[in-house]
């Protein structure tokens, strides 16, 4: 079924093309053709290479910030109602403010573009995990003290299971957001990586090009899913009727 | 030993509700490997009462003593949910309690006694209540401890189930007994199971009455016996129901 409505969508696609015939939507074809040859000469590898090494660095780092910050603030009431302000506000910021003041502070380079997605990013996994870490089930951390599971055991079998769903929750939506952000900080201020080749395009009205760049970048993004999330998901949710 | 004297315990008043005071000077000594029965309405405060002896709860004034131990004592605590790690198999659940590197000899000898050797890689979800409430049994067995705190184990099992489980708990206590506090308002059961029962008044909770169990353990299985016995503590102590 999913195959078939792939190709129902590519169906649609060269038809649509066919009937407009203009440069502004080239057939699947064409940007097949683009594709590949992108693919030959190595560029589409390098860009998405760079792209995803900083779609990963950034992801990290506000995932496991996010995770420490979430955990405490659901943990903690007198700083949860202390950096509840802080979060509604960070959680508001437009992403490109954060990134035009992040260059404008730290300059064009890598580290403030990282810090850009990071920052853009951190406020979401926190709230989610925060919401995860308020709803831990009081009976089961009694269980485990009572039974002095001690604090790694207690983290290990009975907190993380719980933040799990929350934390796999920030995480998908937290891919999506994150290389959309990626794609406008190198838009303003890298010099490669897909936001960089798609501005080029652009100047160029080069719509072949821009759509097997997105192409390549949605069906990587789609294999993560497939290799990483999804077996995660089954493998943590195996203890469900 | 243990010996409990708690001055007062309260819940603080919430919202417009006054303050709750749960129990007033209560005074009650359980000796080493003894089996008593708390039988008293529900909402008196047994519950409170095993929580403060598990160090769940500290908010309360007055000292629970366990005699000239020098390590405080394991606590092997049966809620009155099963409290089991629903991410965990049976057998799992009940290795994570155990500090040291489990003896699996043990844990298959609890297993057996209950008869769940066949579930024992099962998750909790797919189990009855029935098997759920055996399994933090077992769990609670299997830390071989200095005291046993079981608040209504056997509530919501149907009447037959209850019996069955009783008799497989009274096996085991037997063969390792442990100092048990059981907490009840089932009097066919408590004569059933205990070596004494003490009864307890609504909040605040006071004793109102005490009794050893007369009746020899092999002959507790008879019916007829523990119905002419709890006639006979109906007639003795009439305030008790």
């Amino acid at each position: 079924m999913p195959v078939l409505s792939l190709l129902a969508l590519l169906v649609l696609w060269q038809v649509l093309a066919t009937c407009l015939n203009s440069n502004n939507l080239p057939s699947p074809l064409v940007v097949g053709s683009v594709f590949w040859q992108g693919c030959l000469s190595g560029q589409i590898p390098y860009h998405l290479g760079v792209t995803l090494l900083r779609l990963i660095v950034s992801f990290s780092i506000a995932m496991l910030l996010g995770c420490a910050i979430g955990i405490t603030l659901g943990r903690n009431k007198k700083l949860d109602s202390f950096f509840d302000n802080w979060l509604v506000v960070s959680l508001n910021i437009p992403a490109l403010v954060t990134v035009i003041l992040c260059y404008v502070w730290f300059g064009l380079t890598e580290v403030a573009a990282i810090l850009a997605v990071v920052i853009n990013k951190l406020p979401n996994v926190v709230v989610t995990v925060r919401e995860g870490a308020r709803n831990l089930d009081q009976d089961l951390l009694e269980m485990a003290h009572c039974y002095r599971y001690g604090r790694k055991k207690t983290l290990l079998h009975v907190v993380w299971p719980q933040l799990y769903p929350y934390v796999m929750g920030a995480t998908r939506s937290g891919l999506a957001l994150v290389w959309k952000i990626i794609l406008v900080v190198e838009l303003l201020g890298r010099s490669n990586g897909m936001g960089y080749q798609l501005h080029l395009f652009f100047q160029l009205f080069d719509v072949a090009s821009i759509l097997a760049y997105t192409i390549a970048f949605v069906a990587v993004i789609q294999l993560i899913e497939w290799l990483v999330l999804k077996p995660l998901d089954i493998k943590a949710q195996r203890w469900r009727r | 030993m243990i010996a409990i004297d708690i001055k007062r315990k309260l819940y603080p008043a919430k919202g417009k509700a006054d303050n709750h005071l749960v129990m007033a000077d209560f005074q009650l000594a359980v000796n080493s490997g003894e089996f008593v029965c708390l039988v008293g309405p529900s909402g008196c405060g047994k519950t409170s009462l095993l929580n403060i002896i598990a160090e769940l709860d500290n908010d309360y004034e007055g000292h629970i003593g366990f005699g000239q131990q020098e390590k405080p004592p394991k606590i092997g605590y049966v809620f009155q949910n099963p409290r089991l790690l629903p991410w965990r198999t049976v057998r799992e659940n009940i290795e994570l309690a155990i500090a040291q590197k489990p003896s699996s000899n043990n844990i298959d000898a609890l297993l057996d006694a209950m008869q769940l050797t066949p579930f024992q890689h099962v998750y909790p979800e797919r189990l009855s209540l029935g098997m759920s409430r055996r399994v933090a049994i077992i769990r609670a067995f299997a830390i071989n401890p200095d005291v046993l705190l079981m608040d209504e184990p056997f509530v919501s099992l149907d009447a037959a189930t209850a019996r069955q489980v009783g008799h497989l708990l009274i096996n085991l206590w037997q063969q390792r007994p442990h100092t048990v506090l059981f907490v009840t308002h089932d009097l066919r059961e408590a004569i059933a199971l205990a070596d004494r029962i003490v009864f307890l008044s609504p909040a605040p909770m006071k004793i109102i009455a005490e009794s050893t169990v007369g009746i020899p353990r092999n002959e507790r299985g008879n019916e007829q016996a523990v119905e002419t016995f709890r006639q006979r503590l109906l007639q003795d102590y009439p305030e008790i129901i």
